[in-house]
């Protein structure tokens, strides 16, 4: 298992790099110019000075391994140097300075080139740092409800197969599968904004938590984005739980389960729900990244400002570095997710062995 | 005679009887299943409804969707007439029109040639790609490892941002290749869904091709001399056409889907040119007077999606051989 773990960690550096070069190579041959937006009063020498100060003088390859060592070095010591000098948990640490560097005219110790957004002339990991727990919030609470409501839905279908319940729960989530987050977003709010006026259209993510009033208004501004994203994870995973549960439902152990007396409860939810959850388990985890990519449209539906947004709003702008690292953490969490679905399923179930 | 009457008696478990029914084929079989299925029978028909209605749709309503019409402004559609009978709406305009008086009916039957066209073609592309590369992984050793490391590859890809992405940069120099912005918009939503869309084709494709490549009449029409391509065309597709059927309707929804959201989100085809999610995206922000503009093309939009993944959900009980009949 170790042994299958290493190896495809390690099989996942040329695939992360690969999705990198696709990634960067798509970015270069974008017609967009940086400095389209700079006055035509600036002469051509001075935009060509800017020009290299944003890192685009030098050949593509240069640029695209410069990218690289900002990325995996540069980006993580900061990292490191901001959890040793400041964060709660790590402060205690010795200060790291793993991020700076000595500069070879004035010999202070200055930090070394982060990657820079062209929008706001800022580290492009500072604002994806900032949009994050907006993100994590809406989409991790929206997934944790999606699965436990999906679960129990899953198990009761298959456990009364063909019954009335069983035909609504496949249609319901047969409609979930179908209407796009960009169609039920506008829906629920036409119904509980416009309508009724029970909830906020809009999620303020200035609002700061600090008492009960603010609390209640946190809940009511996140029930309508957290619907909407749980009801697409609602029906993928009840249909993926209601066949694995049909597929084990008929097997000889559970016979010899009911045949040795053991209460109907007991099978079903020790017996047959342990079996049943591996290829869940798996799906669930397969489903994390696409998650974080479907919310890009729920966040712009109810203008929370996340990474979703984030990356709209660069792609407007033509902020190609911000593109280019949001797009690489997507393909990250997408590597790292599948991973972790196949150490899962090997740690699961003991029949499936890798060596 | 009693003797021979005794000896068919005997030998009567033996003989083969008269067929009870008539012979059927495997087509009639999957029909037969097909049509137990009522959602997917509902999904066919309404998927039918909806091609014919935006294929002959422009003939029977001849009202320019693009047609500025602006003292026939923000009409309402006709049912609103059922309790309020002060609102403007009239069967000159069954749907209403939008806040520049064109015609919201005309417009849904437009967008929905342009969604369904951009929907088929993708999915024929993607279903084209998935199974070359299915096939030719499945079929020939030295091509497997690339082709599967390939698609793994691809799979691994975030799919929505690299086609926000796609989309957006290249816009202009498609526009300009093809000369009108609609032509260029059609082939770069078309291409760049197919080519992010192929890989489960292609998966399902190869199983299936491995494990049918080892079966006795492949073995048998290898030996009578048939070449690698005959016996891809002659032995192979036709028996994986199941699988390819039912991904080709999940490929349809898929398509429908990602056209719609990147006109919601704006990068699809241009203002003038009216596709389901635009219309749906237009209408947001008049959402609070004119909550049937939003409700109008979601609903086609669901109800499309929805049927076709009714469809696909018939069509793989109807083809699977272990299902049927039961």
């Amino acid at each position: 298992m170790l042994n299958f773990t290493i190896r495809r960690l390690v099989l996942s550096i040329p695939t992360l790099l690969f999705i990198s070069l696709v990634i960067f190579m798509l970015l270069q041959l974008a017609p967009g110019d940086p400095m389209a937006q700079v006055p035509l009063t600036v002469p051509p020498e001075v935009k060509q000075k800017m020009r290299e100060a944003l890192g685009l003088g030098a050949p593509v390859h240069i640029q695209y391994i410069k990218w690289l060592h900002q990325f995996f070095i540069v980006e993580p010591s900061v990292f490191i140097d901001h959890l040793t000098a400041n964060s709660f948990l790590l402060g205690w640490l010795p200060d790291t300075h793993l991020s700076m560097t000595v500069d070879t005219v004035t010999g202070e110790l200055v930090q070394r080139q982060r990657v820079i957004s062209w929008q706001t002339r800022s580290p492009v990991m500072d604002i994806v740092i900032q949009r994050m727990p907006q993100t994590i919030w809406v989409v991790g609470l929206s997934y944790v409800v999606g699965i436990l409501i999906a679960i129990p839905i899953g198990i009761y279908s298959a456990y009364r197969h063909y019954s009335v319940f069983d035909q609504a729960g496949t249609f319901i989530t047969m409609v979930g599968f179908s209407i796009p987050p960009f169609f039920t977003g506008p829906l629920l709010i036409v119904i509980f904004s416009v309508s009724l006026g029970w909830l906020p259209s809009i999620y303020d993510t200035t609002l700061v938590v600090d008492s009960w009033a603010t609390f209640k208004t946190q809940v009511m501004q996140m029930i309508m984005p957290v619907m909407v994203l749980a009801l697409q994870t609602t029906a993928q995973i009840s249909r993926y739980m209601r066949s694995a549960m049909l597929d084990n439902l008929n097997q000889d152990y559970v016979r010899t389960a009911r045949a040795k007396g053991l209460k109907e409860s007991v099978v079903i939810m020790v017996h047959v729900l342990r079996n049943s959850m591996i290829p869940v388990v798996t799906v669930i985890a397969l489903g994390m990244p696409a998650i974080f990519g479907g919310a890009i449209i729920t966040e712009n539906v109810f203008k929370v400002n996340g990474i979703g947004q984030l990356l709209l709003t660069a792609l407007f702008a033509n902020d190609l570095p911000m593109v280019m690292t949001l797009t690489f953490i997507f393909a990250i969490l997408i590597v790292l997710f599948n991973l972790i679905a196949d150490i899962l399923y090997g740690v699961l179930d003991p029949r499936i062995r890798y060596d | 005679m009693t003797d021979q009457s005794a000896e068919i008696e005997v030998f009567g478990a033996l003989k083969d009887k008269e067929p009870s029914k008539p012979p059927r084929s495997q087509w009639r079989d999957v029909w037969d299943q097909f049509r137990k299925h009522k959602g997917a029978m509902f999904g066919a028909g309404f998927l039918l409804f909806i091609t014919l209605g935006v294929i002959f749709g422009p003939y029977l309503w001849d009202l320019e969707p693009t047609k500025l019409d602006i003292r026939n402004k923000n009409w309402r559609p006709i049912y609103t007439l059922i309790w309020d009978s002060g609102a403007i709406a009239g069967w000159a305009h069954p749907f209403g029109t939008d806040q520049l008086g064109r015609d919201i009916f005309a417009q849904m039957i437009y967008g929905g040639r342009v969604s369904m066209a951009v929907g088929w073609s993708a999915m024929i592309l993607s279903l084209l790609i998935g199974t070359t590369v299915g096939v030719a992984s499945g079929y020939f050793k030295r091509a497997d490892f690339l082709l599967m490391r390939l698609t793994d590859l691809v799979l691994s890809l975030p799919i929505l941002p690299l086609v926000l992405l796609a989309v957006t940069l290249f816009r202009q120099p498609l526009t300009s290749f093809f000369g009108s912005p609609e032509k260029g918009m059609f082939v770069l939503i078309v291409s760049v869904i197919a080519l992010t869309s192929w890989m489960q084709t292609a998966r399902i494709v190869r199983g299936d091709i491995l494990a049918l490549k080892e079966r006795e009449f492949i073995l048998a029409a290898r030996s009578i001399g048939s070449t690698s391509g005959k016996i891809i065309r002659r032995h192979l597709l036709p028996n994986v056409f199941s699988p390819i059927m039912v991904s080709a309707t999940l490929g349809l929804a898929t398509a429908i889907i990602t056209e719609s959201a990147l006109s919601f989100l704006g990068v699809g085809f241009p203002s003038d040119f009216p596709t389901w999610g635009k219309l749906l995206s237009d209408a947001v922000d008049r959402m609070q007077e004119y909550p049937e503009r939003v409700m109008l093309p979601g609903i086609l939009i669901s109800m499309t999606v929805l049927s076709v993944n009714y469809l696909g959900d018939g069509l793989r009980d109807a083809l699977d051989p272990r299902i049927r009949g039961r």
